[in-house]
């Protein structure tokens, strides 16, 4: 057995009635990669951010090396060995300085430097640095110039400068390619090599299987599974990092009409399979996905907002290409974007004016606004929706999430579309919105096709009538939402390499 | 304080103080309430009231245009220098600066949408292109008609009799020959900026592009297009400024008009404290300018020496501005709560 390098128990932390963490209890070993998986909000980022200093836990302790560990700061946390390289690269980074720069600084700030520096003895000590972690640029080079697996490597170097007991790489492919993702898996092997402590926290099943010893899930703040097995459980992994309990929405699915909108041989991304998919009309097909499943992509290149690689869609058998968010609407494909406060919501606006805000054109005669129809139009989707306001009026930034979310919703419902696109509606939303938000989709379903984004499987399993899984950027599944066997779908979540062992 | 009177301060303390200025100066200032005196305060903030307006139109998208000032200054030379020395027509004048206004509006919309220069340096720079610009022609020298020209002649051309009646010309109301045209111009131009950043359907995705310009354009809005257009009505307003700025003088005067860009500015920031709009507007920024210009006009006549001006603009726009973003975001953080 190996030694237990970190180990943490009952460590419990709330923000206000939240509560994000909920008694973890967790070995991390020297010399051995621990991947953690959860989905958004499960409390990996809570549980990072006490073991780099960042919080303080409400209750529970770490131990680090045998000795009791309360970082009072991301500082205090680095000098005792815990060393975090965060998921935006130049965080750990000064992107207009050289590398050597960037691989001394730390020494620059030591007590005892004298006021010149010794750009000679700087980069001499930068190319052992360099050399010690296998790379070969040179140091003169600006940390910008380069790219970013080299940028990633240089972060992950000048935390390794300082010798950590434990090493935390938050999602750290998510802007690699492949290849560049590769050269930092070989790192990670020499450092497992050299007996560092490793906790890896990712989505993307392929870096889990290429580097991981064992596996953590976590689900609404505590762990719901621990994989050490050999081979590791993927599926069960991710089966425990998602969960389910049955949902209580009954839905019978309808097979839909005429196809709507047709994607012909479409790849996201230049290295991916190509995708082929109908929609049809009065359906609402739901896609689900890891991140970095390619999920927000495709609704992109179907708004209008980036460029297919290859292939081609077809809106009511005519070619469709749209050039911007514009001239998608005007065709009659609707987007709701996720991450609602960053794009969608119109702070300085009331609720009218946010709903109403796409189709100020229908709002208006010579381009002199209606204000009695926009409010009119507005209150007649508060009360079909159930926006909890006290006027259309009020400020957007009064309203609760749900509420913000419904009125974001309901903006595109106040015209007929074509083809409806809701990325991550349910983001940031509690149950009694998300139901009502749910319904009412459904029920004005009819007369166009609609196409919801959602990574939790129960979201999808309340809205669908089909569910599309995708993995790296392509179909691995299909499922009528009836009896659907969720191991299945799972199995399609986590990837198509995996359903063929099971079958095997 | 309680919330009512908070509100009550915010949304109608800045009019209110306008009115007690007013009247402070009626009382105190012999000479201050009579139409001539109000016709001179509208016509001292004539023109810097267009700029401002130009400038509103800019904030209301997120973005801030310093180069209004010298493109002001640039049509006022520009006009001379149609007139006096190619010896055109009022109308040629008006039109190519016009034009020219429209042109370096497009060039700072395209500097900051396609060229991605933050607007504050892309309008720094183009206001130091064309204070150089402006000087080349004449190497530097005011224009005047009977002025030597380079190649040893004189200029014949003249000012227009068409075109000084822009600056010059009163109209009558009530009394013989009271409002000139500038404040006539000003105020037809607050009225339709006012009516098209308030009640038109482009006003209003032009305010949401200020507030969340990625929402904006993920409801179809053309936000390049629109910041563009903000730019080129900024850059026609202060050519109509400078214009009217020339027609008043009757000579193209290199050092005229330096003050232009601050003041404008000052008015169109004093502009988000009146009705507690807490944003550009319209309505906001002439009553800012009118403002500046009543205090302005009052203290001179009870006697207060002219180089305290600026000082005084300067404390009626600190203030303005804490009223704005202190008191305003107090209410907010009521309102959430």
């Amino acid at each position: 057995m190996k030694n237990v390098t970190c180990k943490l128990r009952g460590l419990e932390k709330s923000f206000g009635q939240n509560h994000v963490l909920k008694g973890i209890d967790l070995d991390l070993r020297s010399g051995e990669v621990t991947a953690l998986m959860g989905a958004n909000g499960a409390g990996k980022s809570t549980l990072v951010k006490v073991l780099c200093g960042y919080h303080f836990a409400d209750a529970g302790h770490i131990e680090l090396g045998g000795e009791p560990f309360a970082p009072t700061d991301a500082a205090d946390a680095i000098s005792k060995g815990v060393v975090t390289v965060h998921q935006s690269i130049d965080d750990g980074v000064i992107p207009d300085l050289d590398v050597a720069t960037n691989l001394t600084l730390d020494r620059l700030t030591e007590p005892g430097v004298g006021l010149f520096v010794n750009d000679r003895k700087l980069r001499r000590q930068a190319r052992e640095v360099a050399e010690g972690m296998g790379l070969t640029m040179d140091v003169r080079m600006r940390v910008a110039d380069l790219d970013v697996a080299d940028r990633q490597m240089i972060a992950i170097a000048r935390a390794m400068a300082r010798a950590p007991k434990l090493l935390i790489l938050d999602e750290p492919t998510s802007s690699l390619s492949s290849s560049e993702a590769e050269r930092l898996f070989a790192l990670i092997d020499r450092l497992r090599a050299e007996g560092v402590a490793i906790l890896y926290i990712s989505h993307r099943m392929s870096d889990i299987r290429r580097v991981a010893d064992r596996i953590i899930s976590m689900r609404d703040g505590a762990i719901s599974g621990l994989f050490e097995t050999d081979p590791l459980d993927y599926v069960g992994a991710v089966n425990a990092m998602l969960g389910h309990q049955m949902t209580e929405v009954d839905i019978d699915p309808v097979e839909g009409g005429e196809p709507v909108l047709r994607i012909e041989g479409l790849k996201l991304f230049e290295d991916s399979r190509e995708i082929d998919f109908e929609a049809r009309e009065g359906e609402v097909v739901a896609f689900t996905g890891l991140l970095g499943s390619g999920k927000t992509r495709l609704a992109e290149i179907i708004y209008g907002l980036s460029e297919p690689a290859a292939g081609r869609l077809l809106l009511d058998d005519k070619d469709y290409r749209p050039h911007g968010a514009g001239d998608a609407v005007s065709k009659g494909v609707f987007m709701s974007p996720k991450d609602r406060s960053v794009n969608a919501v119109v702070p300085d606006f009331d609720i009218a004016n946010n709903m109403t805000v796409p189709f100020l054109g229908a709002f208006s005669g010579l381009s002199f606004l209606n204000d009695k129809a926009q409010r009119r139009s507005t209150d007649d989707m508060i009360d079909k929706i159930g926006v909890v306001c006290q006027s259309n009026s009020d400020g957007i930034d009064t309203l609760s999430g749900g509420n913000q979310q419904k009125v974001m919703i309901g903006r595109w419902l106040l015209k007929a579309s074509r083809v409806l696109l809701l990325d991550e509606p349910f983001q940031g939303v509690d149950i009694g919105a998300r139901r009502d938000i749910g319904r009412y989709i459904r029920q004005t379903a009819n007369g166009r096709t609609t196409l919801v984004f959602v990574a939790e499987i129960d979201e999808a399993l309340e809205i669908a009538d089909r569910i599309v899984v995708l993995n790296e950027a392509a179909i691995a599944g299909e499922h009528k939402n009836k009896n659907v066997d969720l191991n299945s779908l799972v199995a399609d979540v986590s990837g198509p390499g995996e359903r063929l062992a099971l079958a095997g | 304080m309680n919330k009512n009177a908070l509100d009550f301060a915010i949304k109608y303390g800045f009019l209110i103080l306008l009115g007690g200025l007013a009247l402070f100066f009626s009382l105190y200032a012999s000479g201050f309430a009579s139409p001539r005196s109000a016709v001179f305060i509208l016509q001292s903030v004539a023109i810097t009231g267009i700029l401002a307006l130009g400038v509103t139109c800019t904030l209301v998208v997120g973005g801030f245009d310093l180069s209004i000032g010298s493109v002001a200054t640039s049509a006022l030379m520009l006009s001379a220098y149609t007139m006096v020395i190619l010896e055109q027509s009022a109308f040629v004048a008006v039109a190519v600066c016009l034009l020219m206004g429209a042109l370096v509006g497009l060039v700072n919309g395209l500097l900051i949408v396609k060229m991605r220069v933050p607007d504050l340096l892309a309008t720094l720079g183009m206001m130091f292109l064309l204070i150089g610009l402006q000087r080349i022609p004449t190497q530097g020298n005011s224009i005047a008609t009977g002025m030597s020209l380079e190649d040893g002649s004189v200029a014949e051309g003249t000012f227009s009799a068409a075109f000084l009646w822009l600056g010059r010309h009163r109209f009558d109301l009530f009394l013989d020959r009271l409002v000139p045209v500038p404040v006539v111009v000003f105020l037809l131009i607050a009225l339709l900026i006012w009516l098209f950043l308030g009640y038109t359907r482009h006003g209003r995705l032009m305010y949401a592009i200020g507030s969340n310009e990625r929402a904006a354009g993920l409801v179809g809005t053309n936000v390049h297009r629109y910041k563009i257009v903000a730019y080129m009505i900024s850059g026609m307003l202060a050519s109509v400024g400078g214009i009217l700025l020339a027609a008043r003088l009757g000579r193209g005067d290199i050092a005229s008009g330096n003050n232009l860009l601050l003041d404008s500015v000052a008015a169109a920031l004093i502009g988000f404290a009146v009705l507690g709009a807490a944003r550009p507007n319209a309505f906001g920024t002439a009553a800012g300018a009118l403002f500046v210009g009543i205090l302005l006009q009052g203290l001179t006549m009870m006697n207060a020496p002219y180089y305290m001006q600026d000082f005084v603009k300067g404390a009626v726009l600190v203030a303005a501005l804490v009223f704005t973003f202190y008191l305003s975001s107090r209410r907010g953080g009521r309102r959430t709560a």
